[in-house]
């Protein structure tokens, strides 16, 4: 492969390993959910009910919106549209941002009822409820960093496609960004079952 | 000879077009890149060794002798992150692979160059964090390098910049991974087939492998420490419900493949060496490239022989003892093969063949000491005790690190277009070796004899011994020392390196000296083998 032309097959493969990278990171934060899960099944139950259903399923939705608007701002820049590209991305963006306050919500309840990290009322209750909503904690908010990093992305993506150094021809960034995006919802397809519905 | 010098400091040493220092830390060139990453990795190995002599240094005799207790313990892990993070796991790939990889795959530069500037500014913060870490906050990390819970969840130390500045290290390890991956798979020359590329190249990209799939996990293993401490989620914490015991097993998924990001580029250095200078094909060519991905994937399940006293059920140490043992095999293949090529090869006893020829003997003993670990009943003896120090010091040090020395003496002459002399290399090679041995073999006696790791005391039967093992550590420093005085003053000032002296067959040794920064004017096309030594020329 000579270095005179852009290999765009490379750039997807590169991307593909880093998401890999990335489901592992997820797969550590898993597996000590099953782990706890087995060791504490009726504090996960209880815990998981006292979670907001209506929040996480309105953040699905937003969110597996947001991946509906990043693929087809991949098949519109394949056509030239521009300004359809942009405005795809920029819907992309808007539900990251709709999720992110919907999260915000959501934990600021969770405060308010007293269920953060170290709190007084998760030291006093029983072992298996502090862990399940320490495993609560660290997986949105680790999930939630994703959502910030993959919106910094997008919108440096946006900034690329106006200035036309992404376009037609030369798209492979747009689609790598857009990958990463999808992943981004596919980690939280695996989050909102297990903490909001089977439990 | 002025012409040679002029050679000597062409190539890709010219400038291009930015000046200083810019030109150096902005360049994206592979063969820039690999230096920075040689010098960085080179100068935390001189920190390293130079903690670990001030460890011997307190163990050689019994009671307080330079420094307290607490002193010590930051040192044993300062020595150890150093030594582990900073030094041996970008080590060769990043620094060597770098170099060398590109140009044996018959490409102008790695698949994504600017990312792998990117990687070594990350290794150069997470490097500067940790040496942050140890100056400010409660100190210098006392935990051991395997930043065990609840220890590291509650001592006052600086764990948290410290664990931080790792996992920005991994970061930039999973970058060179992928980098190299895509490199392998996407830039070799037209002719360069999967049968063609040197093992160098092959033992790269199963080490990616291993960086790939294995970094992610200590990446969040670590910051569940830095949130335990930070948040107190109580998720390793035995008062709040949360098992230290998951802690263990988390950081052993990694840190056991880790050792086959250390020891794999050593192997493959070693691969292409042996047949150089035994003037011989590799013998079983495929059966080493094959055994690279073996040993990364039978790697990845062996984990738990480090917790057999942790408290895991009888079959677990079964299972886990057994996979142990088959990761040996391809090991053992490796070590038969290098022997095999040697066998009525002309050896030509020249300071990179010593290198690697030491690197063979010592990683045996180290390999086998290791069964004697991995088997689960003689491990209850020896466990915890200097014997586990002396076992991975014989594969890291013995293995990786005179792996890292031969490849120095090997490639960078090719590099900087200036050589070293032969006799101080080999002088300090004789003090090395010798001064290795009288170190770490003491250290497995003294394991068996009951001595524990990690203890800033012990009893007065085992003085005499340590005294010995600190001997051992001044003749090997006396070694170091000779050999980086010698590359140093050669690399820099010595006498012109041009052509193929070594006779090499791989794609390095068929461009001018040093590299240019294009590497090949016109992409080449390759029509042999890397071991095809018919037509090089025998020196």
């Amino acid at each position: 492969m000579s270095h005179l032309e852009k290999d765009s097959f490379g750039a997807k493969l590169g991307m593909w390993l880093f998401l890999f990278t990335e489901m592992l990171l997820f797969g550590g934060v898993f597996i000590l959910y099953s782990v706890y899960l087995t060791r504490y099944p009726k504090e996960f139950g209880l815990g998981g009910h006292q979670l907001d259903l209506v929040y996480g399923a309105t953040n699905t939705v937003v969110l597996l919106t947001s991946s509906l608007f990043a693929a087809m701002s991949v098949t519109a820049i394949k056509t030239g549209a521009k300004k359809l590209t942009l405005g795809l991305l920029s819907g992309t963006i808007g539900c990251a941002f709709i999720f992110l306050g919907i999260k915000y919500l959501e934990w600021s309840a969770k405060f308010h009822h007293g269920i953060y990290p170290n709190s007084p009322k998760l030291i006093a209750g029983p072992p298996g409820e502090s862990i399940f909503f320490g495993l609560y904690y660290l997986t949105t908010g680790l999930h939630g960093i994703h959502v910030i990093v993959g919106a910094v992305l997008m919108s440096w993506t946006a900034v690329m496609v106006s200035k036309e150094r992404i376009n037609a021809g030369d798209n492979v960034t747009l689609e790598n960004v857009t990958l990463y995006w999808h992943l981004v919802d596919l980690v939280w397809i695996f989050i909102f079952p297990l903490y909001y519905l089977i439990l | 000879m002025s012409h040679e010098t002029a050679m000597a400091e062409g190539g890709f040493w010219r400038d291009t077009g930015r000046t200083g220092i810019g030109a150096w830390i902005f360049s994206t060139d592979h063969k820039r890149i690999g230096l920075m990453y040689l010098y960085c990795v080179f100068g935390f190995f001189l920190v390293g060794a130079f903690l670990g002599l001030l460890i011997r240094l307190e163990l050689m005799a019994p009671g307080p002798t330079i420094m307290t207790a607490q002193t010590y313990n930051a040192m044993f892990t300062v020595h150890g992150v150093v030594m582990i993070f900073l030094f041996i796991i970008p080590g060769i790939p990043a620094s060597f692979g770098n170099l060398v990889l590109p140009i044996q795959l018959g490409a102008r530069d790695v698949a994504f160059p600017r990312v792998n500037l990117f990687s070594w500014w990350l290794y150069a913060i997470g490097a500067v964090i940790v040496l942050v870490s140890l100056f400010t906050g409660g100190g210098a990390p006392d935990t051991g390098w395997t930043f065990y819970v609840p220890f590291s969840a509650r001592t006052t130390t600086n764990v948290s910049l410290a664990v931080f500045g790792v996992f920005v290290l991994g970061f930039s390890s999973i970058l060179t991974g992928i980098n190299f991956i895509t490199t392998i798979h996407r830039m070799r020359a037209p002719g360069m087939t999967w049968t063609r590329i040197p093992l160098f190249a092959w033992s790269l990209y199963a080490t990616a492998w291993v960086q790939v799939l294995a970094t992610p996990i200590i990446a969040i293993t670590l910051l569940l420490v830095v949130t335990e401490r930070i948040l107190g989620l109580g998720l390793f914490d035995p008062t709040r419900g949360g098992d230290p015991v998951m802690y263990q097993h988390m950081f052993w998924i990694y840190s056991h493949p880790a050792v086959y990001i250390m020891i794999l580029p050593g192997m493959g250095v070693i691969s292409d060496i042996i047949p150089v200078f035994s003037r011989k094909p590799i013998f079983g060519y495929k059966m080493i490239a094959f055994s690279s991905l073996a040993i990364a994937a039978a790697g990845s399940a062996v984990w738990g022989h480090h917790m057999y006293t942790s408290g895991m059920s009888d079959l677990g140490v079964l299972v886990f003892s057994f996979l142990t043992f088959i990761v040996a095999i391809p090991s053992a293949i490796k070590v038969f093969n290098w022997v095999s090529t040697m066998y009525k090869g002309s050896i030509s006893l020249e300071a990179p063949m010593l290198f690697a020829l030491s690197f063979i003997l010592l990683f045996s003993i180290g390999g086998l000491s290791g069964l004697i670990l991995g088997a689960a009943a003689t491990d209850i003896h020896v466990h915890d005790t200097h014997f586990v120090v002396g076992h991975f010091h014989y594969v890291m040090f013995g293995g990786t690190g005179f792996a890292f020395f031969a490849a120095a003496h090997y490639w960078l002459p090719k590099y900087f277009g200036r050589r070293y002399q032969e006799k101080p290399a080999i002088i300090g090679w004789v003090f090395m070796f010798i001064g290795f041995n009288i170190l770490y073999f003491t250290m497995q006696v003294l394991g068996m004899e009951g001595m524990p790791r990690r203890y800033y005391d012990y009893l007065p039967e085992f003085a005499r011994l340590n005294f010995v093992a600190t001997v051992g550590s001044w003749i090997m420093l006396a070694g170091v020392a000779i050999v980086v005085w010698n590359l140093w003053r050669g690399l820099f000032r010595g006498e012109p390196f041009t052509g193929n002296p070594w006779g090499g067959a791989s794609l390095e040794w068929s461009i001018a000296t040093p590299p240019p920064t294009e590497n090949f004017e016109e992409d080449p096309v390759v029509t042999h083998g890397p071991y095809d030594f018919k037509g090089v020329g025998v020196p």
